[in-house]
């Protein structure tokens, strides 16, 4: 056992971090103005799928772009769904959900690949090289973005508007705040940042698409909104909590001698169960919006 | 019909989200380059339009009902219970092992069923646990237990249940303890009568006794039912029970009714995804284990149409699932009849000013 060991540890949880804190971060916006997306697994797995679409025709950059706007698009449907027609939240996100798993099953056979999707190499965002590895830039972006979003939720009139109508609808509506408008983009705007971590898995990080490439990091990433108690700062930290658990499992795989002792489905299984510990232990002392889940009408 | 629970709104409803996920579904072939009509025709030609079409129609349905109830007894009592995949496996690892016992005809396909329907059971006990101990979201905790189910099946069929011959699949089940098919040459197994039983079992204990009352009671307004001296823990407990024992049969019925191979493949490739597609299924049905079974019965036709669809018009059959999630997310609608009312006036309405 060397530095070496530890030091890749560190780097696959750097990596690991960043799909898990962009879809935290994003849905803590969301939820802030009062909509639940459970449908965000089903957006990082469609913009994977279309952020490599992208970057094979135009180049990582628009790959990346490409996945920023299927999130968006994809926000605004279940916006307009949830906060205008006042729609079961829960069922939207479900239906996200499915039909994901059957739009990117059916694309992958459409390239000919039954299941498995190789991003070719020229398509795939360099990675930033210095001395101690190779890292993505996107963790830049990851790193930065919770401050951004912390400061926009606490000290912006902004954020102030959204948190009111995740709040109390009826009284941000009495306000002037329009409440319809404001949880659409809140909930769009947060979903395109899963967007933008779909597109990252398979441009940047894992340079290809499966089926399963969201491996419950949607579900993850509600999780640790719900262990940030809708703190983007919190949601980033869990972000590298739960990164760090996805990276022990792939870690310990690599380790010599491992794999005869314990069957890596075992090892597998590691971040699902490190999840299931931490919001069974930290449930009851966090505190959700009053409108949380719930449509608005006015009366 | 208000007798047994539904009304003639939830149907038309249904079938309204119905056309607008296959629009969706013409939509996305047609920016693919293929052309829905042929497709289309194939698909229902194959599924609905010959008895052996049909059989296998019922075929698919047979599991697609089984979890479909998971999600609708859960729905019922205001619970998101998205687990029906993960419980379906442990019933299908359990309904392969009881293979390793040896049983008289019949007794031992009895044995396997019970045994599947308490493996899904106690795969359902722990999130209801956390739930109702411990207050977590049943959306992350079963969607965790899905993934620790999906490695631990991958675990049993490659090392537990493997057979010794075939390392690609487990042992198949024992004669003793198939279900028998009903039609020769076609999938359908008597699978098809437990799971319309057990709907109509779900029906009566939701609609018919006091339980089902509770359960019902704390889904529609818990503070009432909390109220009236309904134990919200109970009511957790006995839905996931109740889901996880019909998600487990899911599993048994999927092996023990499944010809030729009567088997689970390496990266429960035959079994995968039943849970997810029960979800929709419960949806279109509106979670009423009556309508469960017409709706499982049109989306397993789809999938078996799909099958044909792939040959003759070339269209991969992974399509009938994004327009499965299309027509969940129609259904996310309230009220979609008088939404749509409203459009067609809004429509018309325009017409007569220009």
């Amino acid at each position: 056992m060397n530095w070496a060991y530890f030091w890749s540890l560190f780097s696959i949880s750097l990596h690991a971090m960043v799909p898990i804190t962009l879809t935290a971060v994003g849905e803590v916006i969301g939820e802030s103005a009062g909509l639940f997306n459970i449908g965000l697994e089903g957006i990082l797995l469609l913009s994977a799928f279309t952020g490599t679409l992208g970057a094979r025709a135009g180049g990582p950059l628009l790959g990346l772009a490409v996945g920023l706007f299927t999130g968006l698009g994809v926000g605004t449907i279940f916006g307009l769904i949830c906060a205008y027609w006042k729609g079961n939240q829960m069922i939207a996100g479900v239906g996200i959900n499915l039909f994901a798993l059957g739009f990117v099953a059916f694309g992958l056979q459409v390239l000919g690949s039954p299941g498995f999707y190789t991003v070719p190499r020229e398509a795939k965002l360099p990675p930033i090289r210095t001395e101690v590895g190779a890292f993505s830039p996107v963790i830049i972006v990851a790193l930065i973005l919770p401050f951004i979003v912390h400061w926009l939720l606490n000290h912006t009139r902004l954020g102030l508007r959204i948190k009111a109508v995740g709040e109390n609808p009826e009284a941000a509506d009495v306000a002037g705040i329009p409440v319809e408008l404001t949880q659409l983009l809140s909930t769009a705007v947060g979903a395109a940042l899963a967007g933008l971590a779909g597109a990252y898995m398979s441009v940047s990080w894992l340079g290809s698409v499966t089926k399963e490439i969201s491996a419950g990091r949607g579900f993850i990433a509600l999780a640790t909104v719900v262990f940030s108690g809708l703190r983007p700062l919190l949601a980033l930290a869990g972000g590298v909590l739960f990164g760090f658990f996805e990276s022990l499992a792939t870690w310990i795989q690599s380790l010599p001698g491992v794999k005869e002792v314990v069957p890596w489905q075992f090892i597998s299984m590691i971040p699902y169960v490190a999840t299931l510990l931490v919001v069974a232990g930290v449930i009851g002392r966090v505190r959700f919006p009053k409108g949380l889940g719930v449509p608005y009408r006015r009366e | 019909m208000r007798r047994i629970g539904v009304g003639l709104r939830p149907l038309l409803e249904s079938v309204l989200a119905g056309l607008i996920g296959l629009g969706v579904g013409a939509i996305i072939m047609r920016a693919w380059g293929y052309n829905p009509w042929p497709a289309y025709m194939a698909l229902f030609k194959e599924s609905f339009g010959s008895g052996y079409g049909l059989a296998n129609a019922l075929a698919n349905a047979t599991p697609l009902i089984l979890t479909a109830l998971t999600f609708a007894v859960g729905a019922r009592a205001g619970l998101f219970i998205i687990g029906a995949e993960g419980m379906m496996y442990m019933g299908a690892m359990a309904a392969v092992a009881a293979s390793f016992f040896r049983l008289p005809s019949g007794w031992h396909a009895l044995f396997a069923l019970l045994g599947a329907a308490l493996a899904g059971m106690v795969w359902g006990l722990i999130p209801a646990v956390l739930k109702a101990y411990r207050g977590v979201h049943e959306v992350i905790s079963t969607i965790m237990f899905n993934w620790l189910a999906h490695f631990f099946a991958f675990y049993l069929v490659a090392n537990v249940l493997v057979d010794p011959i075939r390392a690609e699949k487990t042992i198949s089940v024992a004669k003793t303890s198939r279900l028998p098919i009903l039609f020769r040459g076609t999938d359908l197994s008597f699978g098809i009568a437990v799971a319309v039983g057990l709907a109509f079992l779900f029906y009566l204990l939701l609609w018919h006794t006091v339980a089902g009352y509770e359960i019902r009671a704390a889904g529609a307004n818990p503070h009432a039912a909390r109220y009236g001296g309904v134990s919200p823990r109970r009511t957790v407990l006995l839905v996931f029970i109740l889901g996880g024992m019909a998600a487990g049969l899911a599993g048994a019925v999927e092996t023990m009714g499944r010809p030729p191979t009567y088997a689970v493949y390496s990266g429960l490739t035959n079994i995968a995804g039943f849970g997810f597609d029960g979800i929709g299924v419960a949806m279109i049905g509106r979670i009423h284990p009556l309508g469960i079974i017409p709706a499982a019965i049109f989306y397993g036709g789809l999938q078996a149409g799909a099958r044909l669809m792939q040959m003759e018009a070339k269209v991969p059959f992974e399509m009938v699932r994004a327009v499965q999630g299309a027509i969940v997310l129609a259904l996310a609608l309230p009220e979609l009849a008088r939404l749509f009312r409203v459009f067609v006036r809004r429509a018309r309405f325009q017409e007569k000013k220009t």
